[in-house]
């Protein structure tokens, strides 16, 4: 069993008028089944409206499903009794960085995950410290989270998770607010994560120019799972994620395009590198 | 810029009283504004001023920051002096009009300025020397007793402390607020109190809906890194008195004994 799995989830909001009557019922997650393994890195994509949010909070058990059933490493998060330990091994990071850091100080905040955890105090500063210096702010642990940029702020928040010792992070669209610089430093500390700690990652995002590097990706449409395969295998499906109305990387696009005028050219083009690597290869040939 | 103000008037320097529990600080600053009201003669106010003179300037807090807290009273100083001259009854010294300066007059009135300036900067020194968190901190420790009566104390400090965090974030928000309705053509500057007043609602409801939205989303956040209350919690940088602190209390009751021996029970 991996670490995230879910069977038929299922997940329901029930709308009511002024008076509490149900005035319809929308299914924001709808049948879906997950399967993910430890160290990971999994990308969930899909336009607003479409789920990928709603599912993440089933990760943590901030909600719960309808129907179905969501394990986080092994434990049903239905069981009361897991809770505790179900966020503690499943952390959270939200879109806004500034409506999830507590502390007044930078080091204040990454230490209040494991305050709450009951880690006796010496420890807590051994974990504050390993993790700042995961995420590369540790020279800024004693300023206040006000002063930084947006990119800083969600490496702290992400520090803050690392602090509980999670064996995996989801990421809730952790770069919407954030300028291209801020987005760059996010990911880029994620999948050190990924790739020096082992973490299992699981990113939520909009943005395809992300889950490049991910080994897994879903795009939700509608409450289900549309498209799942590695990043290659969905960007060679461009038609497809045009009508999901997602928006393909431009080096994937030209390749798609120029493919589509009769270069001969692989399916599922990622980066600048490998267009360019194609077509000399396309030149040579010709 | 708003993200540049610092809450209450925090004023770093490397003294022994800014390293003092703040739990010391609290209990100091009641004991010191206890001792005003106790001492009633001039030997009394001598040992007070002594000691609050000394206390500033081991705190290395350049005086004005004290005495810009006293801005904000003047007017209840001026008050409070006013009424005393002359309506305290008692052996007249000066008649205009109607109104008689009386020799008690005069007495209680220079002691209820000097009270209200004493209690201003003490209690400035308080804030100046230590961090809003920090304060918030020691309350909490000093009312946990409270607890046994259902006092909810450590949520309160939580409150406290998440307040002083978005302060800034709100003002700023505001700020951002005010502009983005001046560009509709709002208009917060003219008119009378109740037109400013009326003003004021679109710039309110805005704030309020988005206050919410970060609460709840901080609420979230909070639940999901494992926020319980204050059970089963350790804490980073948990309240332990050192030496300096224990010589803290024992100077602050030595004083108050002073006050009460000299300033009360011996008359001079």
């Amino acid at each position: 069993m991996g670490i995230i799995e879910a069977k038929k989830l299922i997940f329901e909001y029930i709308r009511r008028d002024e008076d509490g009557n149900v005035e319809g019922i929308t299914r924001a997650v709808d049948e879906v089944d997950l399967d993910i393994r430890q160290g990971d890195f999994v990308a969930i994509l899909g336009h607003n409206g479409s789920g990928k949010s709603t599912l993440a909070k089933h990760l943590n058990a901030i909600l719960y499903p309808t129907e179905g059933t969501v394990w986080v490493d092994g434990k049903d998060t239905m069981d009361e009794k897991y809770l505790w330990e179900i966020r503690q091994s499943a952390g959270m990071v939200f879109q806004n960085p500034d409506n999830q850091i507590i502390g007044q100080v930078v080091e204040e905040d990454v230490g209040f995950g494991p305050e709450n955890m009951g880690v006796p105090t010496k420890e807590i500063w051994e974990r504050v410290e390993e993790s700042l210096k995961a995420v590369g702010m540790y020279k800024y642990r004693k300023h206040s989270p006000n002063k930084l940029s947006g990119g800083q702020k969600q490496r702290v928040s992400i520090a803050g998770v690392i602090a509980m010792h999670p064996k995996c992070i989801i990421l809730d669209e952790p770069t919407a607010m954030l300028d291209p610089n801020g987005r760059k430093e996010v990911i880029r500390a994620v999948r050190a994560l990924n790739q020096v700690e082992n973490i299992t990652i699981v990113l939520i995002t909009h943005y395809m120019e992300e889950i490049i590097h991910a080994d897994k990706a879903f795009v939700m449409d509608k409450g289900h799972v549309a498209m799942q395969g590695t990043p290659r295998e969905i960007f060679s499906r461009v038609e497809e994620l045009k009508e999901l109305r997602l928006d393909v990387p431009q080096v994937t696009l030209l390749a798609y395009e120029l493919k589509k005028s009769g270069i001969a050219l692989p399916d599922g083009i990622l980066t600048c590198e490998e267009l360019v690597q194609a077509l000399r290869g396309v030149g040579k040939w010709q | 810029m708003l993200r540049d103000i610092t809450l209450g008037q925090y004023y770093q320097t490397d003294s022994v009283i800014h390293r003092l529990d703040p739990r010391v600080k609290l209990v100091a600053t009641i004991l010191f504004i206890v001792s005003l009201f106790v001492v009633d003669n001039f030997a009394g106010y001598l040992i007070a001023a002594v000691f609050l003179a000394c206390m500033v300037k081991i705190s290395g807090v350049p005086f004005r920051f004290m005495v810009k807290g006293m801005k904000s009273i003047v007017f209840l100083l001026i008050i409070a002096v006013i009424f005393n001259l002359f309506l305290t009854p008692g052996e007249a010294v000066v008649t205009v009009w109607k109104l008689t300066i009386t020799k008690e007059g005069i007495r209680i009135a220079m002691m209820m300025a000097v009270r209200l300036v004493f209690l201003i900067i003490g209690s400035s020194l308080m804030t100046l020397t230590t961090t809003p968190n920090n304060l918030t901190d020691g309350m909490e420790k000093l009312m946990a007793p409270l607890k046994l009566f259902r006092v909810p104390v450590h949520e309160v400090a939580m409150m406290m402390s998440i307040a002083l965090r978005f302060i800034p974030i709100l003002l700023e928000e505001t700020d951002k607020i005010m502009k983005a309705q001046i560009a509709r053509g709002a208009d917060f500057e003219s008119g009378n109190l109740i037109k400013k007043a009326k003003g004021m609602v679109p710039l309110l409801v805005p704030l309020f809906i988005s206050a919410f939205r970060r609460a709840n989303d901080l609420a979230m956040a909070m639940e999901a890194r494992c926020y319980r209350g204050g059970e089963h919690r350790t804490k980073m940088k948990p309240l332990v008195y050192h030496a300096r602190d224990r010589i803290g209390y024992l100077v602050m009751f030595g004083y108050l004994a002073s006050c009460i021996y000299f300033g009360r029970i011996l008359k001079l």
